[in-house]
């Protein structure tokens, strides 16, 4: 018995230095050279500050800016408190919040299904991303607010919008915020 | 659904079916102590370890000793882990400065990652430091995963071996299956998931200056060692409080095909070695079969369930179009939609991982059933690394005693007698887990002030939180019906839950491996059920289904179902 626990300790120190301590921070140094931008956590600068990273969310509420999906993220979009509303389908408090957000949408787009991702939280909160049929919901606020025309927002919706991976994997997407910089940067 | 989910599917099913065989024989190979291409980098320390730990390689134990060696180090490092998280804010590589850890939360996730269950009370990014991420945590990914695959291996040893009053060594097993399986598979994952977009590095969180002017705190920190081992370990325990729906740890479709794979690669790999060491290939391939089998109609049920619109609301595009797969959202990320979110859900719950892509209580009813039924049923469906092989086995031991009653003579098991002794051990693993899911379950919902008032939702699926909590943390996964908000009860009986889950029922396993091992083998005869047929993997799936459904379907009864009823006639809480 003596020796199952003097081998238990000692064999936890060992490993606990190789499993816990070599290969973290070995694996970052090789991560740091081979991939320092993703390593860094994908951080998008301007002007050498850092305004977001380019796969987590971030709030946009104007209207010349496309809108992420909500957020229950903290506080909304909270990067220190990920997390979904984790509401089931039967709790009153969904049904109410989307069919709000619906009835408000569906006012200011009469006539004009609302794609069900702008209405939805995602699971981390921080979904970057919106779906193509999401983003060409809201072009037409876009448009309208930067005195663009609606076609050349659409244009750059086709531009940014990225397919399933292999044109198989995942589902196609368009990233809000390199959406709403490469607006910045067209209407320059 | 989608043509394009069910391709992902298949394509899916395919490149796991190529890594079984290869997978297996490495896994053979490694644990039989057969030489492999990485002998001359990892011979030397795996020698040097032996050495420091002061352990005879060449000793073989019995199943005591083999147990006695498996409690003594998971006791201990589960100790290890309880005192880092207690001391965390003296220690290094801490820069948000977080405070050390309550008592009863840190009792809680030390026990929770040393069961390999990896259940979190806890917002992590708020409440670990990066050195209890990686000194913590992280170790018992590999420590709890390799412990989960020597167990198997020495079941396996049991059914192989005749006469023997030893199966293996602990400590070689452990070594071996940490040195060349884990670290050189969680480095190389590890460099992908980087490319991808994860995160390694030790920084404090970045503080951006958003486009429209606020302030946004990103957490980051050493994430892509660690997610390597949580997928691959099927331990499951996020960096993030969001898992695998964190776009940090699962930042694209690719590395969400890579996660998912990762959970099945080794317990699938595991059912060819079966075969293997034991002579009969069939018999593998027959597991798998089975194991196969119940994955495919989860996912259909779950993927099925989670393309339907959302009854309680209406005006949103809620039928798929090219552009748009849609179905229920709420939960889900846009880069994996509906397809990838119930095939993560389906993968992680018929393994032991419990890591999420999608939030779990946001599913449908019948589709948050899925995942809920898959851990009832043993999480045998390639499960866990090793206790998902282990799992399986007790229910082969299960269906060769039936088919034994239905023929009328003693069951055999590949040339080993099943008697009075096996019966009972298989049995008591079937019960120990009933049993406290349904105690536990019982207590906390009579109880207002300890279950009902940390709950988010109402209703039936109030129940199902309660339900899913400690048939989680009993069967060792981990994914939750989170909107379970914790208190001192709630972290004591979830540790005890995941304790008496994990290691109450280790021990009759090892004890079927010892008595397995110390019988003669018998030659088959013409009364001899045979295990590599199809009507024995048809008997194997029925077995499991049966067994799952008599134990929990009241349950379940109570729980989805009533809420799935409730919610088409328009009933919501």
């Amino acid at each position: 018995m003596h020796s199952v626990w003097k081998t238990s300790i000692l064999f936890t120190l060992v490993t606990a230095v190789l499993l816990g301590l070599v290969y973290p921070l070995l694996l970052t140094g090789v991560a740091h050279v081979l991939f320092p931008r993703q390593a860094a956590g994908s951080l998008i600068l301007r002007n050498g500050q850092v305004i977001g990273s380019e796969l987590i969310a971030q709030s946009f509420t104007a209207d010349k800016y496309f809108h992420p999906r909500p957020s229950a993220a903290g506080n909304g979009y909270d990067a220190t408190n990920s997390g979904g509303s984790n509401l089931a389908q039967s709790n009153a408090k969904l049904a109410q919040r989307i069919q709000g957000d619906i009835d408000r949408l569906a006012k200011e787009n009469p006539g004009r299904p609302v794609p069900i991702d702008l209405v939805t939280t995602s699971g981390s909160g921080l979904d970057p991303d919106i779906t193509p049929d999401d983003a060409y919901f809201q072009a037409p606020r876009v448009a309208k607010a930067r005195a663009l025309t609606e076609d050349a927002v659409r244009a750059l919706i086709a531009q940014h919008t990225e397919g399933r991976t292999l044109g198989l994997l995942g589902e196609a997407r368009v990233n809000v915020l390199e959406l709403n910089l490469a607006l910045d940067d067209l209407s320059k | 659904m989608t043509a394009n989910g069910w391709l992902q599917y298949a394509v899916y099913s395919l490149v796991l079916l190529v890594t079984v065989r290869p997978v297996g024989i490495y896994l053979e190979r490694v644990l039989e102590g057969r030489r492999t291409w990485l002998h001359p980098v990892l011979r030397p320390v795996e020698g040097l370890i032996y050495k420091l730990c002061g352990v005879n390689a060449e000793a073989e134990m019995s199943w005591r000793e083999y147990a006695f060696a498996m409690l003594g180090l998971s006791a201990v490092t589960m100790v290890f882990t309880y005192a880092i998280e207690r001391l965390q804010f003296y220690l290094p590589w801490n820069p948000q400065h977080l405070a050390n850890v309550g008592t009863d939360l840190a009792f809680n996730t030390a026990a929770s990652f040393t069961t390999n269950t990896n259940w979190q009370f806890y917002t992590p990014e708020s409440t670990m430091s990066y050195l209890t991420e990686m000194l913590g945590l992280a170790t018992h990914n590999f420590w709890s995963a390799a412990v989960g695959i020597v167990v198997a291996v020495a079941l396996v040893r049991g059914i192989k071996r005749t006469q023997s009053p030893t199966i293996g060594n602990f400590w070689v097993d452990m070594t071996r299956t940490t040195l060349y399986i884990l670290i050189p598979a969680c480095v190389l994952y590890a460099l992908l998931l980087v490319w991808q977009g994860v995160p390694q590095n030790l920084h404090a969180y970045t503080s951006a200056h958003t486009v429209e002017g606020a302030t946004q705190t990103i957490g980051q920190g050493p994430v892509a060692g660690q997610e390597a081992i949580k997928m691959l370990g099927t331990n499951g325990g996020g960096f993030f409080n969001a898992n695998s729906a964190h776009p940090y740890e699962n930042p694209t479709p690719f590395s969400n095909f890579l996660e998912i794979l990762s959970i099945f690669i080794i317990p699938a790999g595991l059912t060819f070695m079966l075969g293997r060491m034991t002579g009969s290939p069939g018999h593998g391939w027959a597991v798998f079969a089975a194991m196969f089998a119940l994955f495919t109609a989860g996912f259909a049920t779950a993927y099925w369930a989670e393309s339907h619109p959302y009854s309680a609301i209406h005006g949103a595009t809620q039928t798929a179009t090219a552009t748009l797969p849609t179905g229920n959202y709420e939960g889900k990320e846009v880069r994996f939609g509906i397809a990838d979110s119930s095939l993560f859900a389906t993968i992680t719950t018929d393994a032991s991982c419990g890591a999420v892509n999608g939030m779990h209580d946001s599913f449908t009813p019948l589709g948050g059933m899925v995942p809920l039924a898959n851990i009832m049923l043993g999480e045998v469906v390639f499960g866990g690394v090793g206790a998902g092989l282990y799992g399986m086995l007790i229910f082969v031991v299960l269906s060769v005693f039936i088919a034994g009653l239905m023929v009328g003579r003693t069951p055999e098991y590949l040339g080993k007698k099943i008697e009075s002794f096996d019966v009972k051990m298989a049995m008591l693993y079937t019960l120990i887990f009933t049993f406290i899911v349904l105690v536990f379950t019982a207590v906390f919902v009579l109880l207002p002030n300890v279950g009902l008032g940390t709950l988010t939702n109402s209703g039936p699926h109030g129940f199902s939180e309660v339900l899913y909590a400690f048939t989680s943390g009993a069967g060792n996964n981990g994914s939750a019906f989170a909107g379970l908000g914790p208190n001192w009860w709630w972290n004591i009986a979830m540790g005890f839950d995941m304790l008496i889950g994990r290691f109450l029922m280790m021990i009759p396993v090892l004890a079927l491996a010892g008595n397995l091992a110390m019988k003669k083998s018998v030659p088959p005869s013409p009364g001899t059920f045979p295990v590599n047929t199809a009507l024995f993997t048809v008997l194997l799936v029925g077995v499991v289904l049966i067994v799952g459904a008599l134990t929990f379907f009241p349950a379940l009864s109570l729980g989805p179902i009533l809420e799935h009823l409730l919610l088409k006639s328009g009933q919501l809480f």
